[in-house]
């Protein structure tokens, strides 16, 4: 049963996740709370793994949550889900491409998907700092907004956007120097 | 014919296997493969694919897969280039699952996990940066974005629904826009 749910909840990223890897994140961050398969920790790990890895990152994604929720077989039963609607629309679209190519619509809808794709991976990014800099169960200790961030990860938050936006290598590489990074500091 | 499904197969299954991302980044061998040494199809065929699977839902490594597999040997080779893509991800990534959950309470496993995480936001931030710059061209595409962030955050609206109604957004203001401007042009 658990398998035939995931198979339909990727069949539905596969449908709407429009405009690449990072798109399906806002679906997986809802997927969670839907679901409470996974927690949003897991998402962190996911985009980490699926990003140092060969292969597509919606396809490492879907493999990556479908073994959290249910091992094996459900990395296969994700997976498969989350390609069938590319399988489905791409074969009607071969028999008609044409027709298909020299419509106004689909430039009319991502006119409105691009900004709208845009903002739907920035709230999910914000998920993700909040998770990664913030220790939320401070706050409930001392009551204070200060003590609630992580100075030393907001400041390697930094030197790492920096890092990313200079010397434009693979996100692997940015990967590898974290582990060490937060080995060494003990993060 | 089911040696050249076994072909199919085999390029997409190395080509799953050794390209970061996906993506373009596949495009250098698709060109070896597909156009120099099976003569399959043109080099412009295959951005044409490209562009198509921008404007399609899904995954777009999987979309060009699927439209190669399809001109190559209809819905048997779509499928077949689609499964070949998917194999090796399913293989690697359920391998690493298997090891990262294991080590998981490992200190330093966790040191490295936490430094990782906050990689993974700056490279989100990164993403969404460059997807802004490519994607978000006037004001409606500002507000578009910003409504999108804002709802997810602070409704718990699917994504799935936001999409839709963004893409008939699209379809009806720019049909509205075409309108108004083909009356201004017959004033």
């Amino acid at each position: 049963m658990t398998l035939l749910r995931l198979f339909w909840e990727f069949f539905q990223i596969g449908l709407f996740a429009v405009g690449g890897g990072m798109a399906t994140l806002p679906f997986l961050q809802a997927l969670a709370d839907k679901t409470g398969w996974f927690g949003q920790s897991l998402i962190t790990d996911m985009v980490a793994v699926s990003e140092s890895t060969p292969g597509p990152i919606g396809i490492n994604m879907a493999t990556y949550v479908g073994n959290s929720v249910a091992g094996l077989p459900g990395g296969i039963c994700a997976t498969l889900g989350v390609i069938l609607p590319s399988i489905i629309i791409v074969c009607i679209i071969s028999k008609s491409l044409e027709a298909f190519r020299n419509s106004n619509v689909v430039n009319d809808i991502f006119y409105a998907l691009r900004p709208a794709v845009t903002g739907l991976i920035a709230a999910a990014g914000l998920g993700v700092m909040q998770l990664a800099m913030l220790q939320m169960d401070l706050y409930a200790e001392t009551g204070s907004i200060l003590s609630v961030i992580n100075w030393m990860k907001v400041i390697y938050f930094v030197i790492a956007f920096i890092a990313i936006k200079k010397l434009k290598l693979h996100p692997i590489a940015y990967i590898a120097a974290s582990v060490v990074i937060g080995i060494v500091l003990k993060f | 014919m089911l040696k050249e499904l076994l072909d199919i197969y085999l390029i997409f299954f190395r080509m799953g296997a050794v390209t970061f991302g996906g993506g373009y980044a596949m495009l250098p061998i698709l060109r070896r493969e597909i156009v120099q040494n099976r003569k399959w199809m043109d080099e412009e065929t295959i951005m044409d694919f490209y562009a198509l699977s921008q404007g399609l839902p899904g995954i777009i490594a999987i979309n060009v897969s699927v439209f190669i597999g399809f001109r190559q040997k209809k819905i048997q080779g779509a499928v077949a280039a689609a499964l070949g893509m998917v194999s090796p991800c399913i293989v690697i990534i359920s391998i690493i699952f298997f090891f990262l959950s294991s080590f998981q309470d490992n200190v330093y496993v966790k040191h490295a996990l936490a430094a990782i995480s906050v990689c993974v936001a700056a490279l989100i931030l990164d993403a969404v940066i460059s997807m802004w710059k490519k994607g978000v061209k006037d004001f409606v595409g500002i507000i578009i974005c910003f409504v999108m962030l804002g709802l997810n955050l602070f409704t718990d609206i699917s994504p799935i629904i936001m999409i839709i109604v963004c893409a008939l957004f699209g379809i009806v203001y720019k049909s509205i826009q075409r309108k108004t401007k083909s009356g201004e042009v017959a004033k």
